[in-house]
């Protein structure tokens, strides 16, 4: 892929990551041993007018990184020096783009639950914005669905449908609604709109005689050749490869920043979702990766429903966001439900006239300490519906027919059921301002917390200064140097949470505890609705301190070995440390009174110390 | 460092306002460079493609699809009427026949032999750009659209719902403190543009609309009266489409805010004269904010002009309102920008200025949630 055969030979690595308002360079270096991030230039993007040249930011950005550095790494052209010589060049340059709004792409397939859910899993993956799911079953009309598709004017459209040797018509039919509708593609008018189908093999050749004559369509596999499995890696493929073609050479100043890398441009929540599924792979856990922005969370996940085979899954919530959608998420999660994370009252009318000006002026910061844990509650609430989405989505798969036993006659789950498992999700990490950016590490990891509410044990962590995206185009180049980074200078490591599922209506313990931390050994009881912190650090390596602990459920709670079963295990530190969530699982804050939801808020912050005391008086 | 850059809002009495009004497709430009125009006149117009309505002629018939041509009485690209026959099957036994009608007016754009369907378009339908703005023609580009341009004093708001509208400038409260209410609103406003102070009340909004007043240009407005007013929340600060029989442009933001003295000012000094007004709001990137053009009348002279110039940074002594609490909607003058971090109470680290407000006060606030008062 890259002028090196040997992964290894690479030893100094820019990257880039062309958001849409700033672009971030970092440098990583082979040293001592191992790869680490030497350090980080931004600059504004240059995508719009009066620029109109991506390459003008990239070049600033990476100006800035050779001031910090002392690395010469462009030549007087503003070309890369490359192979790198001692204090001079870059073995390889890379970037990753979101910049003009990303990819943004309409789906298509007969039965919206089925192929075209499917077909929406690929484009998600792929790292696209889905602007609509056009089905056959969707309950719109045609007429409805043409206007929608002439109106959206997207970058590609994926159209699947079918299993192979299944239905052609229906697929015949929404092909015929695409040429009807007559897309035109929302970057320049000098080439026809992109088209992958990837359906019914049968009818590949009825939606060519349909659709060839108005747009650029390409043909790949089925993405649900049969109902049991999906085939999504060479739709996946081809979106990136009509991204490239299309879609980056469109924009301004893309020609020249594709000749200046060493490996294809990828859309950056792409190359997000590679990076969490590579770490996953490599460690074999199961993670969730959440980026919350002004106007969008992101959520990724890998889970192993069967225990062995990662699947991966990524969500955009297109309305939920700090800034630009901050009312809709206030709007969505409703105000009890943002204001129960809040220990002292607030005034409604004064609270929606904040909301919209913090909507209509996005850029604003909280300087009042109650403007922050009011804004904290918000993206508790963001979070937390991001999630459901995301949940809702990550599913076995849709129309699959299950045979059971007298076994499972008990058991409610179905076809289309969550494979999202909180008790075995082993890592939680959270990026965006809110979370990488709040004044204490705590309230990170308290926000993590209560809008996921993890089971068991899972180690929690943020994006210091966001770089999985130049991390993950880097896992396509050289996997070693991205991993060995990003466990080293791109997560701040806050913790574990250990959270033992289950309820129980009266006060009590939940579960004993003993804890080896390096300074001698801690035991005791965790009572029902409390929450405790022990301080756990980071070694110098940058890695967190690991030790030994053995948890005691009471009968009715698990911390992941089963109902009142023991569990030893090794926790890992970090900058929070441990935390020990006794408010059992599931939990909701609004079944508690007034009264009591108040005064265990305050504890909670208080012994977790999440904001000064005085603030929570 | 002395110098940060903070946008702002424009409030000037002079300034060259271009605006390009822009077909959505190719069309007919209707007027030429130099041509004088008004807010209503067409400058360019063409025709959107009818909207297409399928029909399932092969199901309709009990054909199969392969067939569907050998039924059809109209082919592809002819013109249809609602209710014209343009598919019969004939049985031997005529009370057999079955046939199929068309459902709109336009034409027929597809027949398609593998599923039996077809393709009707509707008539093109019409679209007009207006001038919007009462200037000249500067620019004309062939077969899109045409650059109009005047000289006026500009107001740009922060938000805004409703579309492009006109009508005569009509302040209505005293002072930029007092709040709009329903009594202050009476039936010879009709057709105006009403300018009041700190608020709107959604009573005075119901009668404006009641009575016909085309626009209202306000220092604040109540969220929950915004939702009351709409009917539902507004999620993400993108308007202009809604239809409510008024334009609302808010200059300050949500809640009770004065408006700022010299907006006031300015607007009060233009008393009387034609506005042009637009409460279209996108907030993302490429920005738009709603505005208030006060075209001047008469020709533009170059010397009076003030072109619209490079917006200089903040430094001190310049003009700022604050846009977050605990000062929010407080204008005050910079005093120091200290260039080292500073802690706030939320203990965030951030840049900050130090400002003084009109009442004397000082104050230390975050750089990111002040703006500058352009045009000061």
């Amino acid at each position: 892929m890259t002028k090196f055969e040997n992964p290894e030979d690479i030893k100094v690595i820019v990257a880039t990551d062309c958001g849409s308002t700033t672009t971030k360079a970092i440098l990583i270096e082979y040293v001592n041993g191992e790869y680490r991030l030497i350090t980080r230039g931004e600059a504004p993007t240059t995508v719009e007018a009066p620029f109109e040249d991506v390459t003008m930011g990239v070049l600033n950005a990476v100006a800035e990184v050779e001031e910090l550095s002392g690395r010469k790494l462009l030549d007087e052209n503003n070309k890369f020096i490359s192979p790198a010589k001692d204090k001079e060049g870059t073995d390889i340059y890379i970037s990753t783009s979101s910049a003009g709004g990303g990819l943004q792409m309409m789906v298509a397939g007969v039965v919206r639950s089925m192929t075209a859910e499917s077909a929406e899993r690929a484009a998600l993956g792929a790292g696209a914005i889905v602007m609509d799911v056009i089905a056959s079953n969707d309950k719109r009309l045609p007429h409805q669905q043409i206007e929608r598709i002439r109106k959206l004017r997207p970058d590609m459209i994926l159209l699947s449908g079918g299993i192979d040797g299944g239905t052609t018509t229906h697929v015949v039919e929404l092909a015929e609604l695409i040429a009807a509708a007559d897309p035109r593609p929302r970057l320049g008018s000098s080439y026809k709109l992109p088209i992958i189908y990837a359906g019914n093999k049968d009818a590949a050749e009825l939606v060519k005689k349909t659709l060839a004559d108005k747009v650029d369509l390409k043909t790949v596999d089925n993405l649900r050749p049969v109902l049991e499995r999906e085939n999504l890696g060479p739709a996946r493929e081809e979106i990136h490869e009509l991204f490239m073609e299309h879609v980056m050479a469109q924009a301004p100043g893309y020609k020249k920043l594709m000749s200046l890398t060493d490996a294809p441009i990828m859309p950056t929540p792409g190359a997000v979702g590679l990076i969490i599924q590579t770490i996953a792979k490599q460690y074999g856990i199961e993670a969730v990766g959440v980026d919350i922005g002004g106007a969008t969370t992101d959520v990724f996940s890998v889970f192993r429903p069967d225990g062995e085979t990662p699947v991966f899954n990524r969500t955009v919530s297109a309305n939920l966001g700090m800034s630009y959608s901050i009312s809709n998420v206030f709007a969505e999660a409703t105000l009890p439900k943002v204001m129960r994370w809040v220990p002292f009252k607030m005034d409604e009318r004064d609270l929606r006239n904040r909301v919209k000006n913090k909507m209509i002026r996005p850029t604003t910061i909280p300087q009042a300490m109650e403007e922050l844990i009011f804004e904290q509650a918000i993206a508790k609430e963001a979070l937390r519906l991001a999630f459901i989405q995301h949940k809702n989505f990550a599913t076995v798969l849709k129309g699959v027919q299950q045979q059971r036993t007298i076994a499972d006659a008990f058991e409610q789950s179905s076809s289309g059921a969550t494979i999202v498992n909180m008790m075995t999700l082993n890592m939680l990490i959270g990026s965006g301002g809110v979370l990488s950016h709040a004044p204490r590490r705590q309230q990170a990891a308290l926000m993590l917390i209560d809008a996921f509410m993890p089971k068991g044990i899972t180690r929690l962590a943020v994006d210091s200064i966001f770089m999985m995206p130049q991390l993950g185009v880097l896992t396509e180049v050289q996997p070693k140097a991205a991993t060995e980074v990003f466990e080293k200078d791109c997560l701040i490591h806050l913790g574990t949470c250990i959270a033992p599922a289950g309820k129980t209506k009266k006060a009590g313990p939940v579960m004993k505890y003993t804890l080896e931390l390096p300074d001698g050994t801690v035991s005791g009881t965790l009572q029902y609705l409390e929450m405790k912190k022990f301080p756990l650090g980071i070694a110098e390596n940058g890695l967190p301190l690991k030790i030994k602990a053995t948890f005691e459920p009471e009968h009715h709670f698990d911390v992941g070995a089963g109902k009142g079963n023991k569990l030893t295990t090794e926790l890992n530190g970090g900058v929070v440390g441990i935390i020990l969530d006794g408010r059992g699982r599931p939990f909701d804050l609004s079944d508690l009174d007034e009264e009591t939801r108040v005064t265990y808020l305050k504890k909670w912050m208080t012994e977790l110390d999440i904001y000064p005391k005085e603030s929570l008086q | 460092m002395a110098h940060a850059y903070t946008p702002g809002l424009k409030v000037t009495d002079n300034l060259l306002i271009k605006k390009h009004r822009i077909l959505p497709l190719k069309g007919e430009v209707i007027v030429k460079v130099g041509d004088k125009v008004n807010p209503d006149d067409v400058v360019a117009r063409t025709h959107l493609p009818g909207n297409v309505v399928p029909l399932n002629v092969a199901n309709k018939l009990s054909i199969p699809p392969e067939d569907l041509k050998e039924v059809m009485l109209k082919k592809e690209g002819d013109p249809i009427k609602e209710g014209e026959l343009i598919a019969l099957k004939k049985a031997f036994i005529k009370w057999f026949s079955s046939k199929c009608e068309a459902t709109i007016d336009g034409s027929l754009e597809s027949i398609s032999t593998i599923t039996g369907q077809i393709l009707q378009r509707g008539m093109p339908i019409p679209v007009e750009v207006k001038a919007y703005l009462k200037g000249e023609v500067t620019e004309v580009i062939p077969n899109e659209g045409v650059v109009v341009e005047c000289v006026g004093a500009f107001v740009q708001g922060i938000f805004g719902i409703g579309g492009e509208t006109s009508g005569t400038l009509h302040i209505v409260t005293e002072d930029n403190t007092t709040i709009l209410t329903e009594d202050l609103i009476n039936e010879n406003m009709a057709g105006k543009v009403v300018v009041g102070g700190s608020l709107v009340t959604a009573g005075a909004l119901k009668k404006a609309i009641k009575v016909g007043i085309k626009g209202i240009v306000i220092g604040g407005f109540d969220d929950k009266d915004l939702r009351d007013f709409l009917g539902y929340d507004i999620g993400v600060a993108i308007t202009g489409s809604e239809d409510i029989g008024v334009t609302l442009v808010v200059t300050e933001g949500f809640g009770q805010i004065d408006m700022a003295r010299k907006t006031f000012e300015l607007l009060k000094t233009e008393e009387g004269k034609m506005v042009c007004i637009n409460g279209a709001t996108q907030i993302r990137a490429g920005v738009i904010r709603p505005e208030v053009v006060v075209p001047m009348t008469g020709d533009k002279t170059p010397e009076m002009v003030k072109s619209e110039t490079t917006t200089e940074g903040l430094t001190v002594g310049s003009l700022v309102r604050v846009i977050r609490h605990p000062f929010f909607g407080k204008i005050g003058k910079v005093t120091n920008l200290p260039a080292p971090l500073q802690k706030l109470e939320s203990e965030s680290m951030a840049r900050v200025l130090e400002v003084e407000f009109e009442d004397g006060k000082r104050a230390t606030v975050p750089r990111a949630n002040v703006e500058m008062i352009e045009g000061s």
